[in-house]
């Protein structure tokens, strides 16, 4: 057992678009909504759109960390990272995103000290080993990657290296899940649930969501099977009039999630509000560094003045966030925004729905 | 960017451990799982492991895709 190939074998793709195609066959339209960014980009990756029946909808949430982090958040990052005593340390997908004034990576050209990581232990170690620096590790992320910030934090305090700082944009998901279930403007009928979100915080925080709203949920791998077991799971339950959790990611996802992870999250950080690109300010749906841990909070240490964001002008990633509409519904989609020169943020990262579009569903 | 991968464990050293996938390895943070031993499979995100993968679970989950291929073996409603 690998945990990948066996989940991609051609059989059982086909054997389950066969029953996909059974259960679609009244021909009546579904609107199903993937919110994580992982699935967006194994979706376009492996062209399930074209594989599914027409009357079968997918559209992305907001599940892309890159996609629905502020534009303020990105003019703070850029005003410390002005700042020569700082070194910006951050995961490869927010150098590109365009701030009110320009990109990470625009600064980094002009001579700002920013350094791309994969964990955010690379940043702490530079921290460690560069005393005279202050090392400003851009916190981004859902359930999933707050764990690995906690660690990093709750070390840094332990050693006392007191020049690792953590500006936090941490999201959690289910509150922007009920703000678009609520939202009479988005048409969503299914949520495949994020399957590594719940890999950490189990099924708890997501049943309430199917209850209250009378919406079908299952909670999906990353293999073209995991996906296409959840679609057949979601028009199932919308065939006969079900609304249930379904948990279809078993190998990973355990009821209970991970609480020695969620333990070391509620540690470090509290609930707080938190501004969504397209969901506005949701209430305690982000996460912010608690008070003892204060003197390692990039807000508290290195605090910037706050000017107005300027947002791209005609982009739609708000609405392409919502699933209201399509990457090539933007007026900007694919001329003026474009991967290797990207307006809004959903062009930027590969799990954002516009690059995924872009790359994958053009041709 | 919050891509997480399957990766088999090949050292275990207190709370840091070794993982391969294919041609690829590297060092992993263990501290937010208990009781990891080599030859397990994790869910690895961002330099650390997050889950310790159930094989009887996904051994589950393959039979009932196997069975999807073998619609003549459904039981008659």
């Amino acid at each position: 057992m690998k945990y990948v190939s066996e989940f991609r074998a051609k059989a059982f793709i086909e054997a389950l678009l066969g029953e996909i195609a059974k259960e679609a066959a009244s021909g009546i339209r579904r609107t199903f909504m993937e919110v994580c960014g992982t699935h967006t980009a194994a979706i376009a990756r492996g062209g399930l759109k074209r594989l599914l029946p027409a009357a079968i909808k997918l559209v992305s949430g907001p599940g892309c960390p890159v996609c629905v982090t502020s534009t303020a958040y990105i003019d703070a990052a850029m005003a410390r990272a002005l700042r020569p005593e700082v070194t910006i340390a951050t995961f490869g997908d927010m150098l590109r995103v365009p701030g009110s004034a320009g990109t990470l990576e625009a600064a980094k050209a002009r001579g700002a000290d920013v350094r791309v990581v994969l964990s955010v232990l690379e940043a702490l170690a530079m921290a460690r080993e560069r005393p005279d620096r202050r090392v400003v590790f851009l916190g981004i992320g859902f359930e999933t990657t707050a764990p690995t910030t906690a660690a990093a934090l709750a070390r840094a305090r332990a050693e006392g290296i007191g020049n690792f700082l953590v500006a936090s944009a941490h999201k959690t998901m289910p509150a922007a899940m009920r703000a678009l279930a609520a939202d009479p403007a988005v048409a969503v009928e299914g949520y495949i649930c994020p399957g590594h979100v719940c890999t950490v915080a189990g099924l708890a925080p997501f049943a309430p969501l199917v209850e209250e709203f009378g919406i079908p949920a299952a909670i999906a791998g990353f293999e073209p099977t995991d996906v296409l077991a959840a679609v057949l799971a979601l028009i199932k339950q919308r065939n006969r009039g079900e609304s249930r959790l379904e948990n279809l990611y078993r190998r990973s996802v355990r009821p209970e999630g991970n609480p020695k992870a969620r333990r070391l999250v509620a540690s470090v950080f509290e609930p707080a509000d938190a501004w969504w690109r397209g969901l506005g300010v949701l209430p305690g749906s982000g996460l912010a560094l608690r008070r003892e841990y204060a003197a390692h909070d990039a807000d508290a240490v290195l605090p910037v003045a706050a000017e107005a964001p300027r947002e791209p002008a005609g982009c739609r990633c708000a609405d392409v966030l919502k699933g209201i509409i399509e990457p090539k519904d933007c007026p900007l989609f694919g001329e003026a925004c474009a991967p290797d020169r990207p307006i809004g943020a959903c062009m930027v990262s590969s799990e954002g729905a516009c690059h995924a579009a872009h790359r994958w569903d053009r041709s | 960017m919050c891509v997480a991968f399957p990766m088999r464990v090949t050292a275990v050293t207190g709370d840091r451990g070794r993982v391969a996938l294919g041609d690829v390895e590297q060092e992993v943070s263990l501290e937010l799982l208990d009781n990891v031993a080599v030859g397990d499979y994790v869910i690895v995100h961002a330099g650390f492991a997050l889950q310790t993968l159930d094989r009887g679970e996904a051994a589950e989950t393959l039979a009932m895709l196997g069975a999807l291929t073998r619609p003549e073996e459904e039981p008659a409603p």
